[in-house]
């Protein structure tokens, strides 16, 4: 039988919608047994939320002071630790589970499937290549680990409803103390975290100055939508680069998707097509960005953003 | 001797628009322009840099796989590394080997930083700077934004899902790069011609004891599904109406 474990992603407070993620990816292995491990300072409240998801069977908290900010130097030597019962281990594929899981799977002699899209079965897995241009179906070794990170955009949050037992974990393995937490300064707002937002405004290139792109923020308001950018508009200087949508920033998948004077290129079309509906507004009628729109509107940005504004 | 130890990766270029072979046993890479790996290449840069500084004295750059890596190292050391190791093999080398190949020469080499890409554009892996840190047994700091060495340390800045965040790490340490960390200088002519008389050394894995093992069988591969070309409308008030219809908004 699969045994799955899962390693948390939270930020001391609030459990991550990847872990969610993660749960229903793992669901995909016929028989799998999920536990979720919860690396924290003080883990009460983060494993309380796991512990209440569809799907988890077992939560394991693991406490130590230099948990209070995660960091894969100190959590992959302690979930190796732990690692020996289980056949699988997941993470989200976001920067937490990118930075720390490969760090896992060295320490336990383990290859990593990373991005998993699909789950065949408990060996085989779909993964995107060349940045989304190809699928590839690989399959792990027989009787070995499978290290992994799941690809958020890929899997609806498991929902609540579960009750699962919540245990201590013995956690005095030796941490090294070479890595040592600074500072995050993370962009405050009171938009919808552009991650997990079910509407996404995103700007590009067109906008034209950081003063312009925020004519973006007001349709985002009106929509209740988080606001993104491509990756021109973020190294234009437009956009903070945490908004970037694309292959090497965000992959998103919101039921709705304005894409702004953003002309589509294959990196940041790779960051949106799990998205439900998008919505393209562009000047120039040939750009690529409407061969996968769902609705397409060539004009004026600076002219139809206001309206669109008005009659939403 | 202050050395930094930087990797890179031969990949299809980053302009070539790939395709899948027709009977799914792979990506069609015949014939189509090779490069060093985006990534790979911010990192030889902040390794020129960090030099020019004075934070170094040496740069060495390292690739694995098949002959026609050498084309990239030369390229690499046109534009300022200063001496390259090419480990030379046919066979398909996966991010844990990589990461041996790696730990093997930094046993060597014993460099005060190992800076790699973020990952590499053909794989899309992400993952053989935190395996070679983890068998290293140093401090990562992967996705990196800034880098800024003083005395033993270094602090890095990050590009993470929540925005920035800081480290700090002793070196000898891994780094790996983002997008932003700086822009690549280009190649002049007279620097390829330099280049040409500096040190290659090729190894072989037999040399390094390493003996690779493919651990992940892929066994087909397809063009992603593609979305429909949807509908254009005319104005502002045609979208939200077919919005409204769609119940979207």
């Amino acid at each position: 039988m699969s045994k799955v474990l899962i390693i948390a992603e939270h930020d001391g407070a609030k459990l991550n919608a990847g872990t969610a993620k993660c749960v229903t990816c793992a669901s995909g292995i016929e028989g799998a047994e999920i536990t979720v491990a919860v690396c924290a300072n003080d883990a009460s409240s983060v494993a309380a939320q796991a512990a209440a998801l569809k799907g988890v069977a077992r939560v394991l908290k693991l406490e130590n002071p230099v948990h209070a900010h995660a960091l894969a130097a100190t959590i992959a030597p302690q979930i190796a630790a732990i690692a020996a019962p289980f056949s699988h281990l997941f993470g989200p594929s976001t920067t937490f589970g990118k930075d720390l899981m490969p760090r896992i799977a060295a320490l336990l002699d383990s290859a990593q499937v990373s991005d998993i899209m699909a789950i065949e079965s408990a060996t085989r897995f779909r993964r995107p290549i060349y940045a989304g241009n190809a699928i590839v179906t690989v399959e792990t070794e027989a009787g070995a680990k499978v290290i992994g990170t799941v690809r958020t955009a890929s899997f609806e949050a498991a929902p609540a409803g579960g009750n699962a037992a919540i245990e201590s974990a013995d956690s005095s393995v030796a941490l090294p103390a070479h890595t040592r937490f600074v500072s995050l300064s993370a962009a405050k707002s009171d938009r919808p975290d552009l991650q997990s937002a079910s509407r996404v405004v995103s700007g590009g290139r067109a906008l034209g100055s950081a003063e312009q792109f925020q004519i973006l923020y007001r349709l985002a308001d009106k929509l209740g939508a988080a606001v993104g950018a491509s990756r021109a508009a973020v190294d234009a200087g437009y956009a903070a680069n945490d908004l970037q949508v694309g292959q090497t920033g965000k992959i998103i998948a919101p039921e709705l998707y304005f894409a702004v004077g953003i002309s589509g290129a294959i990196q940041h079309l790779t960051g949106i097509k799990d998205a439900r509906t998008i919505v393209a507004i562009n000047k120039d009628p040939e750009a690529p960005i409407f061969e996968i729109a769902d609705f397409g509107l060539v004009g004026d940005l600076f002219q139809l953003v206001p309206e669109l504004e008005k009659l939403l | 001797m202050k050395r930094i130890l930087v990797g890179i990766k031969r990949v299809v270029d980053y302009n070539v628009r790939i395709r899948v072979k027709p009977d799914g046993t792979g990506v069609a890479t015949d014939g189509v322009k090779m490069s060093i790996n985006p990534f790979d290449e911010i990192a030889l840069e902040e390794a020129l840099r960090i030099k020019e500084r004075g934070g170094a004295e040496e740069v060495v750059v390292v690739t694995i796989g098949p002959a026609d890596c050498q084309q990239q190292l030369r390229t690499a050391l046109a534009m300022g590394a200063d001496r390259a190791l090419h480990v030379q093999t046919d066979s398909v080398i996966e991010p844990l080997d990589a990461a041996r190949v790696l730990l093997k020469l930094v046993e060597r080499e014993q460099p005060l930083l190992a800076i790699l890409g973020k990952q590499a554009i053909d794989d899309d892996n992400n993952q053989t700077g935190q395996m070679l840190a983890a068998l290293w047994s140093r401090p990562q700091a992967t996705f990196a934004s800034k880098l800024e060495l003083t005395d033993g340390k270094a602090t890095v800045t990050r590009e993470v899902d929540a925005g920035l965040e800081t480290l700090e790490i002793d070196l000898p340490a891994l780094v790996t790069t983002d997008l932003r960390l700086n822009e690549p200088r280009y190649v002049k002519l007279p620097d390829i011609m330099k280049a040409k008389k500096k040190p290659l050394e090729t190894l072989t894995l037999d040399s390094l004891g390493i003996a690779p093992r493919q651990r992940l069988k892929p066994l087909r591969y397809a063009p992603p599904p593609q979305r429909q070309k949807g509908v254009m409308v005319k104005d502002a008030a045609e979208l939200v109406a077919a919005l409204r219809k769609r119940g979207v908004v």
